[in-house]
């Protein structure tokens, strides 16, 4: 009998062979209660409760109050008809934000993948190129754009030195947004890439040799062959780029500090700053526009799990 | 043998894990820093270490955003340092320890008199709260030297906002500067400029920052962004109640009039050099009439979860000494809370021509800080005010908000955020 028999076997003894596996798991899932639910659960009270105080003790109950602040709003269109007009800027900023850098981060990534899948030369090199930046810290990649894109930055001497004459990018609202998306894009694009890359050549060659002998276009065989069999993929990026998207933080925290006013301001700001940057610290609303996120990050990975069961189920 | 060895060693082991903590006393002590505070309490603080033997003062130096966002946190939860050095005197006053169970109180209303009450909870408390390290004042700096290159006369006594506007556009235009003005990205630094407006701070109904003489302040300040007297990298170069100054542009040669404070003095004197001559003037007035700077500056408090509160006390109180305030205000480069120290007068060390004047002009304004002013650094809610000017004027500044959107929105987040702190 090896050693370890030993406690199994009294295990197995005391619970019996079918109560076996909740004892395995009791460990896991104790660590789980407590690092998972027990945050939830502590949200769920933080967003129902009111006050600036962090003990729980001392926050008196005010019901669905910091809901209802959150979404009282004469026109969801116009945040300054909002009570909570900054959360509505922050959710109107992320809903535009997350369009843009998910739908010109996945065009890109597919873009990059294809050109990596075909026989070029250094291949190996240019895929570690667009890898590169997803390694680096995000207040790294902030600080390197910052530099480059402040009003004495690399750029505006370019554009000095050419004549065209700088201009301060990360001053201007719409500037700011477009350098934020561009930054994000630049951040990630890599690791999508890497997916659809794999997607790629995942797809066997023999379909493409048949179509090769078809005599059918590259524009047919891309949209006929090598789009419908990466769609499984496409749409496995497109969720979590989206997911990512809409918890986009420390990178744009790093380089615009979310302004110039609010117009780069994502909704994880607007909880981070409600809840920790502000004065009072208003726990209450930040629990509760947490909570409103977790929804949309909830039904996003449930479309992600769904999107990836059909794909296993074929 | 073996064996002895390691039954001795392991005995030795445990008694020396047991008696630790009964023998070393070690006291955590969060410092942020302009210049050098830090490294000057750090060493000063081991004479009191070697006064109190077993006692380990640790300096934890943070940045001084942890101060603001973390440091609250931290006391919230319990898990606060034995001490730190703090520039919300008030707002954190619920988890002060009270020093004067510990303390000679005659000699502390004495040396500190006024300013023992920016550490208080409001009405009635009598507490001794914190050692006032740093007094300070905000005020303006000016390039002398653009001005004299640009051949303009430098507005003299009793200069208004619009003198100094008008004045550091003509230089900034001469000299092809490209910023006439800034003034840094804080509620604290924009409030003696709205004084000068009329800004009243403490109403008849309590704190506002709706009444016409702050309007009339915020209307002008977003006038001269939109004009180009005030440099929009400043306040519009940042998101949410972000501190940002103007120090930088000011140092690169690049400002013209900086408005900012006596605690900038240690940086410019070390970072422009003989680059250019600056100044400090006098705070501009304003229509109201008042032309007052806003005292504030940090202190070195104890918190109520500490373990040890006579060490604490003891600590802060060396420090309060007069003979090491002096040294410490000496070698900090700082201007003195400390009634005692400030008439016998302070030896800066090694200070260059400029920043002794810069230090002397600066001490000047302190009597003539209005009441207003001397109200809002002691008001415990000043953190929130200081926080939403900052939002909505960004805000007014970039388009968002026009102006009288923005002040509504100020009266109305105020009104938000005292329903929320009772």
């Amino acid at each position: 009998m090896r050693i370890i028999e030993i406690p199994m076997l009294a295990l197995q003894r005391l619970f019996g062979v079918h109560k076996l596996a909740w004892v395995f798991l009791l460990p896991n899932l104790l660590l789980f209660a407590f690092f998972a639910f027990l945050p939830i659960f502590l949200n769920v009270f933080y967003a129902t409760s009111g006050g600036d105080n962090i003990l729980l003790d001392d926050r008196p109950y005010v019901g669905a109050q910091n809901f209802n602040n959150l979404v009282d709003c004469s026109n969801y269109l116009d945040p300054n008809t909002c009570r909570e007009d900054k959360f509505w800027r922050a959710i109107w900023n992320t809903l535009w934000f997350v369009t843009l850098q998910v739908g010109i981060m996945v065009g890109f990534s597919l873009l990059t993948a294809i050109i990596l899948n075909r026989d070029i030369r250094a291949r190996g090199f240019f895929r570690s190129v667009f890898f590169f930046p997803v390694l680096l810290s995000p207040v790294v990649v902030a600080l390197i754009w910052k530099w480059v894109l402040q009003r004495e930055g690399i750029l505006n001497a370019f554009l000095d030195s050419t004549g065209i004459g700088g201009i301060n990018w990360l001053v201007d609202a719409e500037w700011a947004f477009a350098w934020t998306v561009f930054l994000t894009v630049w951040a990630h694009m890599g690791f999508y890439t890497l997916i659809l890359l794999a997607g790629l050549q995942a797809i066997p060659r023999d379909v493409y040799e048949a179509a090769t002998m078809d005599r059918a276009s590259p524009w047919r065989v891309f949209r006929k062959i090598t789009l419908p069999l990466l769609a499984p993929t496409m749409l496995v990026v497109l969720i979590l780029a989206l997911i990512r998207g809409v918890q986009t933080f420390d990178e744009v925290y790093a380089f615009t500090g979310g302004g110039p006013g609010t117009a780069t301001t994502f909704i994880i700001q607007y909880i981070y700053e409600e809840g920790f940057a502000g004065a009072p610290r208003v726990w209450g609303m930040a629990a509760a526009a947490s909570i409103l996120v977790a929804v949309v990050l909830v039904i996003l990975t449930l479309i992600q799990l769904w999107v990836n069961r059909r794909n296993v189920d074929g | 043998m073996t064996p002895k060895i390691l039954k001795t060693t392991a005995l030795t082991a445990g008694v020396l894990a047991l008696a630790a903590p009964a023998m070393a006393q070690e006291l955590r002590f969060m410092c942020s820093t302009d210049g050098n505070e830090c490294e000057v309490y750090e060493d000063i603080l081991t004479r009191f270490e070697a006064a109190n033997p077993g006692v380990d003062v640790v300096v934890d130096v943070v940045p001084y955003q942890a101060i603001l966002e973390n440091l609250p946190v931290q006391l919230a939860a319990g898990n606060g340092p034995d001490l730190a050095k703090v520039t919300d005197l008030g707002g954190l006053n619920e988890y002060y320890l009270d020093l004067a169970p510990h303390v000679d109180r005659g000699y502390w209303e004495e040396s500190f008199g006024d300013f023992l009450t920016w550490y208080r909870g409001g009405d009635g408390d009598e507490g001794i709260y914190g050692l006032h390290t740093q007094l300070t004042i905000t005020g303006p700096f000016v390039n002398a030297t653009l001005f004299e290159q640009a051949g303009v006369e430098m507005p003299g006594d009793g200069a208004t906002w619009e003198d100094w506007a008008a004045a550091a556009r003509q230089v900034a235009e001469a000299t092809g500067t490209p910023f006439p003005m800034a003034i840094d990205r804080s509620g604290h630094r924009v409030a003696g400029p709205a004084i000068s407006y009329g800004a009243a701070l403490n109403g008849p109904d309590g704190p506002t920052l709706s009444d016409d003489g702050f309007t009339a302040f915020v209307e002008q300040f977003v006038a001269w962004h939109e004009d180009g007297t005030m440099a929009r990298d400043v306040w519009a170069g940042q998101g949410g109640a972000t501190y940002q100054d103007g120090a930088q542009e000011f140092i690169n040669g690049e400002l013209v009039f900086l408005y900012s404070g006596s605690w900038q003095i240690g940086r410019m004197e070390e970072s422009v050099g003989d680059f250019f001559d600056w100044q400090v003037v006098d705070s501009p007035c304003g229509p109201a009439g008042a032309c007052s700077g806003v005292p504030g500056g940090s202190g070195i408090v104890g918190f109520n979860d500490t373990e040890h509160p006579e060490l604490v006390a003891a600590l802060i109180d060396f420090l309060a000494d007069e003979e090491v305030y002096a040294e410490a205000t000496a070698r900090t480069r700082n201007l003195p809370a400390h009634l005692g120290v400030a008439s016998a007068g302070v030896d800066y060390e090694g200070v260059s021509e400029g920043a002794a004047g810069a230090l002397n002009g600066f001490a000047a304004a302190l009597p003539d800080v209005d009441p207003a002013a001397f109200w809002y650094q002691g008001y415990a809610g000043n953190r929130a005010m200081f926080g939403i000017t900052v939002e909505r004027v960004s805000q007014a500044i970039v388009g968002e908000l026009t102006v009288d959107e923005a002040v509504a929105r100020m009266e109305e987040d105020l009104a938000a955020a005292m329903a929320e702190s009772q």
